[in-house]
């Protein structure tokens, strides 16, 4: 057994935009491409990113729930991308998701206690149903809901609450890890905070690793240990999160992280503006993804693409500006 | 950043609650009752219920209601004009109308029934097939792209010309010939439903395919099966009529509707009735199942919620 709990080498992730009659893609999306991270028990691993720059694709592809195009997902030791549905469906017990809308993550015509019971149902199936009654309360109880609501139904609930379920239906089959796929970004600020406070005292009771994916800098900033910037596709930089946010060193992150509000106003800090859009990432560029948007961009960057760098200990970012110390 | 945000409201209270003019106190087993205080609402879906009910009513209890038994032939009381003691006429044989409907109605409604059932049965299950397993949905498609491609009667006839005419035939028939436009709604609701992400997380919870569809995806597409059941019934209602008035169907002795709009058809310059009642009555039942099928469509929108 290595150190890690989940080893991510070189994913790829496409999806055919076209089947040709004869059955071969003509042209595939490259949602994720090539990406590759490590994460240790215990850990928080924040993905930031825009949007569709394949962060929840990433995550969807580590669970099995996309298929990978290629690349090695080790968990616990255990390589996932080979594995048969029968297999899938016991590692799916130690791997849990929790989406983004909570309107559209709960089951409208199922009872809290019905989800919930089910979800359990998973984890064992020689239980009475006394036994799972209890742990169904149990668990409402764990994420900060009242047991008297078990037999209420989705719509009669806040999102801030429906988000709760949600979370206590991954914890259900007592995974050890979650993948937060934008869990607060569709709540309210107050709730946000609520939320996320939830998570980390999760965290800290049940000995839970995080992969926290998010668009919100400050979000991640307040959640994660170590931080991974997404851009088309791939992790143009990774690092602790301290780290990233005193010193960015891929263009694209300093444009990132140029983009947070400061605390303090006197301090003048030049704001980065990133010009044109995003590469349709059917056709992305050729050398590094993001050189058409560069300031920096050099004649090496057009035609290659960049490998990943560890410039400082544990600081590894994809750039032709740094050279390995 | 580490250190927690400051909670400044228990969420399980929220203030916003207070602000909504109507605390929501629906439950969802209430959701039924909603659809029917809706659907209770919509004066033309009442009126083809209650239409339904007094047919179906009376079909049933026919034998008491009728004042004639269907077989008893009168010669001197052949082609009686509608009065009081025969309510809708004779027919050519001196038999009560009326009594003729009513019984005829068991038979009609009977291969409605039949024929949707079955008709249900096969469209949810090839329809839940072909939207859930994307492998097989070509194929299912393109064969009931084909069945589409022929008028439902005519493919009925084609049917029946293969296996027999008949009764049982014709439910079969009938049957078939509405599979095609069930498979398609059945679908379509199901491809909508399995993007959502409540199906997402139970395929990660790792539960299995048969306890996916039958727990998460049947009960969110039943509105658009229910709709879709109702107008068929007036549908098939309809066509096993024109079997029968085809003679392919029912046959003659027997009081089928369409049956005996087609005996009363060469009788139609000297006893008008003898078609004309039958034909109102098919022309009635299909009408209210329309009617209740439509309200039944906008009670059962969520757009609506």
């Amino acid at each position: 057994m290595s150190e890690w709990l989940l080893e991510v080498e070189d994913l790829k992730t496409y999806f055919s935009s076209q089947k040709s009659f004869f059955g071969h893609n003509s042209g595939s999306i490259k949602a994720v491409d090539g990406v590759s991270f490590q994460l240790k028990k215990g850990e928080t691993l924040g993905i930031v990113g825009e949007s569709g720059c394949g962060k929840s694709t990433t995550g969807r592809s580590i669970l099995r729930l996309i298929k990978p195009t290629s690349g090695s997902i080790k968990f616990e030791g255990v390589e996932v991308t080979g594995l048969s549905q029968g297999e899938l469906r016991k590692l799916r017990k130690r791997m849990q998701l929790v989406f983004q809308d909570p309107y559209a993550s709960l089951n409208p015509r199922m009872s809290v206690y019905s989800i919930l019971e089910e979800a359990l149902s998973v984890r064992n199936q020689n239980t009475n149903r006394m036994e799972r009654r209890e742990q169904v309360l149990e668990l409402l109880q764990l994420v900060g809901l009242n047991p008297n609501q078990a037999d209420k139904y989705p719509h009669e609930f806040s999102g801030g609450q429906r988000q709760r379920i949600g979370i206590a239906r991954a914890l259900a089959v007592q995974p050890s890890l979650i993948i937060a796929d934008e869990p607060v970004s569709a709540l309210d600020v107050s709730i946000q905070a609520q939320i996320l406070n939830l998570l980390k005292d999760l965290q800290e009771s049940l000995d839970l690793t995080f992969i926290f994916i998010s668009h919100d800098l400050s979000v991640i900033r307040h959640f994660s240990d170590r931080i991974a910037v997404m851009y088309l596709g791939g992790i143009v930089e990774i690092s602790r999160k301290d780290q990233l946010f005193s010193k960015p060193y891929h263009p694209y992150s300093q444009a990132l992280m140029s983009a947070v509000l400061k605390l303090d106003p006197t301090k003048k800090s030049e704001r980065i503006i990133l010009h044109g859009d995003v590469p349709n990432p059917s056709n992305p560029p050729r050398g590094c993804t993001f050189h058409p948007r560069c300031s920096h961009c050099m004649e090496i960057c057009k035609t290659e693409r960049p490998k990943a760098i560890e410039v400082e200990p544990g600081h590894f970012v994809s750039c032709y500006l740094y050279k390995q110390p | 950043m580490n250190g927690k945000v400051t909670e400044w409201h228990v969420d399980t209270n929220p203030p916003i609650q207070l602000l909504a003019q109507e605390p929501k106190q629906v439950e969802s087993q209430a959701y039924w009752i909603l659809v029917w205080k809706r659907l209770s609402k919509n004066i033309t879906a009442m009126g083809g219920l209650v239409i339904l009910l007094l047919f179906i009513g009376g079909v049933v209890f026919a034998s008491y209601i009728a004042p004639y038994p269907i077989d008893q032939m009168k010669f001197e009381d052949r082609l009686l004009a509608p009065s009081a003691t025969h309510l809708l006429g004779t027919d050519d044989f001196g038999r009560d109308i009326f009594s003729r409907i009513l019984h005829g109605g068991q038979i009609s409604l009977m291969m409605g029934l039949i024929s949707v059932t079955l008709a249900t049965v096969v469209g949810i299950t090839l329809g839940v097939i072909a939207g859930f397993y994307r492998k097989l949905d070509m194929f299912i498609m393109q064969v009931m792209d084909i069945l589409m491609s022929f008028p439902a009667l005519l493919l009925a006839i084609v049917i029946i010309a293969v296996l027999g005419a008949g009764l049982t035939n014709a439910m079969i028939a009938v049957a078939i010939a509405a599979i095609p436009s069930y498979v398609r709604v059945v679908r379509s609701a199901v491809l909508s439903i399995r993007e959502k992400e409540y199906i997402e997380a139970v395929q990660a919870l790792g539960i299995r395919d048969y306890k996916i569809i039958s727990r998460h995806i049947i009960p969110n597409i039943l509105s658009p099966i229910i709709v879709m059941t109702t107008l068929l019934f007036g549908e098939s209602i309809l066509s096993a009529a024109a079997l029968s008035f085809l003679g392919l169907g029912a046959q003659p002795p027997a009081p089928e509707w369409g049956a005996m709009v087609f005996v009363g058809r060469t009788f139609l310059s000297q006893a008008w009735w003898m078609s004309l009642f039958p034909g109102l009555a098919i022309m009635l039942v299909v009408l209210a199942f329309n009617m209740l099928g439509d309200g039944l469509r906008d009670a059962l929108d969520p757009k609506q919620n």
